[in-house]
């Protein structure tokens, strides 16, 4: 079995064709069941609709299926013999923001869907941005329902050609442009009959192919320690293993490593797993390392190259989304968690907020409420260890938490 | 070298990462084990997340009294294979001291007592994390479920107003009286579940592969026949070949007709099958919410 996991976003609302196309793509490689089609069929019925609406399929709330919008991120699944599928299915809505934020944080690429009639609308620009704060490597954008407008090369050129203009001042790497119609099929799963003049490949194809293997960082070594085995048994007596995820960078056994924020050097003595020793171990991977010296770590310390460290720093300065009804409080004090460290900051300073439609950096309001897209300074109780997060997703992210509530209230990018 | 991990072993460093982060984060974390495939597979992995130390959770059973023995036998020896402690909590004693009142008629199932009972156990074990092995593609009330889901006082599950999960960054924080439910497998598919489990050699209850049985039907769905479900005078028991897809109790636990005597054969089957494994599953057919419901209600 060599079948890769590839996790992609999309966004939108119900008429866009969302629903239909992630209903294609399912029910084109076989993954939806007898028994949902069925029960989808019966309430489509049910609610007067005469096509079975495939949109019942991604919207799992009672509330949702009654309102007949997409208000959670919902999960859904799929396989080719190539690779296995994971979509974030986001809703679209400026309103939900927080959501598309949330689906998008741990994808490796960002479907965007243009309706062929109206072109790059507000929502699309929104979608677009958003991923490319989120640094989603990968960008797909499906010029969609092709068939109502006769599959028009000139049609989709120029949208084509407004989205370059607009994506020029984003920070994304790799866009790829696909014309299809979602409710007909054409290049979604099969080559389009009708668009001779298309020469890329199909949306299925694309997703099966784009190549993911670099979306980790291989390079900057971080080993977040997440928690400490010692099993105080006879045939382990002396063991004390680090446990965590490789969140940058290779480890090999042998590799001289410095552990944060004590500063103190060691050897990888060795990597281990329950199915037994191996002798290097890269992202995603969860392992255990165990250090050749008797060293006091704990949770929240990190294991890194003493050649490659990231920033130690109390003062940082984020990008975040605001998730929370109560608004941001200048001055406010909130846990912070970072990798398998939690802490408390004070927030600083409002910096501005960002027009998620336009890219517009407004000083004047620093009233941030929910959806919000703002640049915030903070300082953290302690030091933590950081990096970037266009370098590292991973040792670059954090999440605000209300102390008094408990709530998640903000995802922070570090800039 | 070429450093990527095939899916399944994505999926199992992800899963080991929820594992680790429950035992973190947590002061006394349980898992809740029903001798089905996923709760053993959650079991599983949390073996493998600790090793060579034992996991730092034990086993929760929640015992309605009408399972299938095959599945009790099943259980106490895999705590055993673990070495862990298997703590019972009793549908049976609920009713008999009155706290639940059991349900009549045809269809009488304990299936919903089983929330009352759950949540007393976690309350009598004083236990803030419950782990699940509820799968986001099983149905569609858990698509939306997160991996470490909040639940309040009353043990309740509030669809509308989650927390937002991003990354590797998990909230555990909650008032006193609340506690989490963690679902470590939540992005496995049926099909990734069986694969692993082929994959690893983990030894499965005989229920889920091909045996004679006598069953019958309602409503479009072989029954076991047990003591446990009266039958309508209509209803014929006869002998087939079947096996379950998934394991709950005998009176909600549909069988299938099945040939597949091997993990390989069930692979075989569950990748060209054209029903969702929960089809069977008539706890989840009393309404087109019935998950949704039961869910806010405290049920896993």
């Amino acid at each position: 079995m060599t079948t890769e996991l590839l996790r992609f976003s999309t966004a939108g609302s119900v008429d866009d064709g969302k629903s239909t196309l992630i209903g294609r793509l399912l029910y084109d490689s076989k993954s939806i069941f007898e028994d949902q089609y069925d029960a989808i069929k019966s309430a489509s019925e049910k609610r007067g609709e005469e096509e079975v609406n495939l949109a019942l399929l991604t919207d799992g709330l009672k509330a949702e299926r009654e309102q007949g919008i997409t208000i959670d991120v919902a999960y859904r699944y799929f396989a080719t013999p190539k690779r296995k599928f994971i979509i974030a299915d986001t809703p679209g809505h400026i309103q939900y923001t927080r959501n598309m934020v949330t689906g998008s944080s741990t994808a490796n690429v960002a479907l965007i869907l243009i309706d062929a009639r109206q072109g790059v609308i507000e929502q699309t620009r929104r979608h677009a941005i958003i991923s490319s704060l989120l640094q989603i490597p990968h960008l797909v954008i499906c010029i969609n329902k092709m068939d109502l407008v006769n599959y028009s090369k000139e049609v989709y050129e120029n949208i084509r050609q407004d989205f370059e203009d607009f994506a020029s001042k984003l920070d994304v790497k790799d866009v790829s442009f696909i014309p299809i119609s979602a409710l007909k099929g054409d290049n979604v799963v099969d080559r389009s009959e009708n668009m001779e003049w298309y020469e890329g490949s199909t949306l299925l194809y694309y997703l099966e192919n784009v190549h993911i293997g670099s979306d980790y960082n291989f390079i900057d070594t971080r080993f977040p320690v997440q928690y400490v085995i010692r099993p105080y048994n006879d045939d382990f007596h002396d063991y004390r293993g680090y446990a965590g995820r490789i969140a940058g960078g290779i480890i090999r056994k042998g590799d001289q490593v410095m552990v944060l924020p004590s500063g103190f050097t060691s050897t990888v003595e060795k990597i281990d797993t329950a199915d037994g020793e191996i002798t290097e171990a890269f992202p995603p991977m969860s392992v255990t390392l165990l250090l050749k010296d008797d060293i006091d770590i704990s949770r929240g310390d990190m294991i890194v190259r003493a050649n490659n460290q990231p920033d130690a720093t109390q003062d940082i300065d984020l990008r975040i989304c605001w998730f929370n009804e109560k608004p941001l409080q200048l001055r406010g004090k909130y846990e912070i968690r970072h990798t398998t460290q939690t802490v408390r900051c004070i927030v600083q300073e409002i910096q501005y907020k960002m027009d998620v439609n336009t890219l517009h950096r407004n000083l004047e309001d620093k009233d941030i409420k929910m959806n919000d897209i703002a640049r915030i300074s903070i300082r953290t109780t302690k030091p933590l260890f950081v990096d970037p997060y266009s370098k590292n997703r991973i040792t670059g992210s954090v999440i605000m938490v209300d102390e008094g509530t408990n709530e998640t209230v903000a995802a922070g990018m570090i800039i | 070298m070429n450093y990527r991990l095939n899916h399944l072993k994505e999926l199992e460093a992800e899963s080991i990462f929820i594992l680790r982060e429950v035992a973190a984060q947590f002061s006394n974390p349980v898992l809740l084990f029903s001798g089905g495939k996923d709760s053993i597979i959650v079991s599983y992995l949390a073996k493998k997340a600790f090793y060579p130390a034992k996991m730092p959770f034990a086993l929760l059973h929640i015992d309605t009294g009408h399972n299938f023995p095959e599945t009790i036998e099943y259980r106490d020896y895999w705590a055993n294979e673990l070495g862990c402690r298997l703590i019972v909590g009793s549908v049976q004693e609920a009713i008999d001291s009155g706290k639940v009142t059991e349900e009549k008629g045809f269809n009488a199932s304990r299936n919903f007592l089983q929330t009352a009972v759950l949540l007393e156990s976690l309350e009598t074990g004083k236990f803030d994390a419950a782990i699940g092995g509820a799968r986001r593609d099983e149905e569609k009330a858990r698509a939306k479920e997160r991996f470490f889901s909040h639940r309040d006082e009353f043990g309740q599950w509030d669809p509308k107003n989650q927390r937002p999960e991003l990354w590797n960054l998990f909230n555990a924080r909650k008032h006193l009286g609340e506690h989490f439910r963690v679902f470590p497998i939540s992005n496995w598919t049926e099909l990734d579940v069986w694969q692993y489990l082929a994959a690893e050699k983990v030894p499965l209850p005989n229920l889920y592969f091909s045996h004679k049985r006598k069953v019958f039907e309602r409503d479009g769905i072989l029954l076991a026949d047990s003591e446990y479900i009266p039958k309508k005078p209509t209803e014929i028991v006869e002998e087939r070949i079947v096996r379950c897809r998934t394991i709950g109790d005998v009176t909600c636990t549909g069988v299938w007709e099945s040939t597949a005597t091997t993990i390989e054969e069930i692979i075989e089957e569950v990748s060209t099958s054209r029903k969702t494994e929960r089809g069977g599953r008539t706890d989840d057919k009393r309404s087109d919410t019935a998950m949704e419901d039961r869910k806010k209600d405290g049920y896993f």
